[in-house]
């Protein structure tokens, strides 16, 4: 496929913006008539912070989960998504901010701006023996020290992966980079392997802090995954109706299609295996999580998990269905925002009990952050042409076909 | 009926044989099978053989075990026998499912894999005892031949075009 015919340039256009601020500005205003709906009691201020905390954690999640997906694209010296790297790379340019976000967010909590974290106020900790028994782990300066970490390797590997694709670009020799590039990602692997799950055993784990699962970190790790797919596809399908993606062929739709197919299943898997042997098994220490879950929030939780389930094994199964646009759109669009749910679920019956719903502002909220991530993940991909020059495997890519 | 020719034409590389193909049925000369050591890409549309419908049965065969498995336990945990399991309520199908979704996702997965590999064994007619189709034994070693069936006057050309395309040996029956 000769690739100098193609417009490799993208901008973002007038229409694109005016849609990122009209999700902006109704976000906007649904979070505003929500916070003043209410009197602001410290449930109130709590439900405010909790929904910043949601998102954050979905849209970092997804940034995050890019940088895996681009990772292993190396790792396993894969062909076929080179086309899709510069759609990859736009999405992981996120990462900073939300890594930035994440830090924050966390810090606040250790100085004890909002609640989200129980085992962090000393007060709860002096009597509460469960937690006594896991302070070593679970302590601020673990806690703030882990987080630094693990968020400066992301960062450094993201930063220097984006800075190096460019380079290849400029330079002509994507061939000597090679080596360095696949060994530097097989390495961000393992260490994103290991801290990915500890990592969520305390930004979203601990938020309930008297449980533990150990299959915890594997399911948020595939939620994040199966989210940060949808957003490849659905900036792919942008590209195509603005006539720019020609060099996403039939076959690499097909393929990403089959991404968000498998991955929804895996997290399927995962939620439900979770779920069943704590069921099954009814242990008093494991069973009050769901047990929160399954009085207040039962009609979002069985809601979240048959859409995310049904819907991509329904609607995706068939060659064809892959293939089309119309139902790659609709599914990523659906579970693009059960999986936020998902998020909600996680976080809200630890922060809020009873309290918490999806209202006005938690709509709102989510609204708002889909915008501003928008609008920022597309003028970072306006930033660089479309599509890699150089890469060894770029002319294979091109010719995908399956 | 007139007599038919039965040519073999037996190429050394699977690219060869795939302009080969596409030059005959740019003649209008069906090629009938191709055999070869190895799925040949993209060579289902050149000899016009349309999509496999084994993932449609694949379906059927996953939607009767999955079937097949909630009518087991149903039956035997639920309605024969109520059984109670770790002080599980399993007076109610619903209430005690998904104790019962692991042997369902076990019984679809063993139907749909077990069903369609028995599907291509009878379609493709490969069985114990049946004596192989395979004109040549070469051809699951490191050669790949193309068979045609064509009328007798049509012979000497088809033999001319496989030569052309590459074939190393061109055979008639």
């Amino acid at each position: 496929m000769d690739t100098n015919g193609m417009n490799l340039t993208y901008t973002l256009s007038s229409k694109t913006k005016r849609i990122c601020q009209i999700l902006i500005g109704v976000g906007l205003l649904f979070t505003v008539i929500g916070i003043f709906k209410h009197e602001q009691t410290a449930i109130q201020v709590q439900r405010i912070w909790s929904n910043i905390w949601v998102n954050i954690m979905f849209f970092f999640g997804i940034s995050l989960l890019a940088t895996f997906f681009y990772a292993v694209q190396y790792a396993a010296e894969a062909a076929w998504a080179v086309t899709y790297k510069r759609i990859m790379e736009s999405v992981m340019k996120f990462l900073p901010v939300g890594a930035a976000l994440v830090l924050v967010y966390g810090i606040l909590g250790v100085l004890h701006v909002h609640h989200t974290w129980k085992w962090m106020d000393p007060t709860i900790v002096a009597g509460d023996k469960m937690l006594q028994n896991k302070s070593a782990f679970l302590n601020p300066a673990m806690f703030l020290g882990m987080t630094i970490v693990f968020l400066a390797v992301y960062f450094a590997y993201q930063r220097w992966t984006c800075k190096a694709s460019m380079e290849i670009d400029a330079n002509g020799d994507g061939v000597s980079m090679w080596k360095t590039n696949k060994t530097r990602a097989a390495g961000f692997l393992v260490f994103f392997g290991f801290t990915s799950v500890v990592g969520s055993w305390f930004w979203l784990m601990s938020i309930d802090a008297h449980w533990f699962s150990t299959l915890f970190g594997w399911y948020v790790f595939a939620g994040q995954w199966v989210s940060a797919i949808i957003v490849f596809n659905l900036i792919g399908l942008h590209l195509k109706n603005k006539g720019q993606g020609e060099f996403i062929n039939e076959s690499h739709q097909h393929d990403m299609g089959k991404w968000m197919f498998a991955i929804s299943f895996l997290w399927t898997y995962l939620w439900f295996s979770q779920f069943m042997l704590i069921w099954y098994a009814n242990l008093p220490e494991e069973v009050g999580y769901y047990l929160a879950r399954w009085d207040d929030y039962r009609g979002l939780l069985w809601t979240m998990f048959f859409v995310n389930f049904a819907v991509p094994m329904l609607m995706l199964m068939s060659r064809d269905s892959k293939r089309n646009r119309t139902f790659i759109f609709i599914v990523g669009f659906i579970i693009f925002f059960f999986h936020w749910v998902d998020t909600f679920i996680m976080i809200m019956p630890g922060t809020m009990g009873q309290e918490g719903h999806l209202g006005l502002m938690e709509i709102g909220m989510f609204l708002l952050s889909c915008g501003g991530f928008a609008w920022y993940v597309l003028s970072q991909l306006a930033k660089a042409p479309l599509l890699v020059k150089n890469h060894p495997y770029i002319d294979e890519s091109l010719h995908f076909h399956i | 009926m007139s007599e038919k020719a039965i040519i073999y034409g037996l190429y050394k590389d699977e690219e060869k044989l795939k302009e080969g193909a596409q030059l005959l049925r740019s003649a209008r000369i069906r090629v009938k099978e191709v055999f070869s050591p190895f799925p040949i890409h993209g060579i289902d549309p050149i000899i016009g053989i349309d999509r496999t419908w084994i993932s449609i049965c694949s379906f059927i065969y996953g939607i009767t075990g999955m079937s097949l498995a909630l009518l087991m336990t149903w039956y035997m945990m639920v309605s024969d026998w109520p059984t109670d399991i770790g002080g599980k309520p399993s007076f109610h199908f619903y209430t005690a499912l998904p104790a019962f979704i692991p042997v369902t996702f076990e019984s679809t997965v063993f139907c749909a894999g077990h069903g369609m590999a028995i599907t291509f064994f009878l379609r493709s007619w490969i069985l114990p005892g049946v004596s192989p189709k395979n004109p040549d034994p070469r051809t699951t070693d490191d050669m790949f031949c193309m068979e045609i069936e064509s009328r007798m006057e049509d012979q000497a050309r088809i033999v001319d075009m496989l030569r052309s395309s590459g074939a190393v040996e061109v055979n008639v029956k």
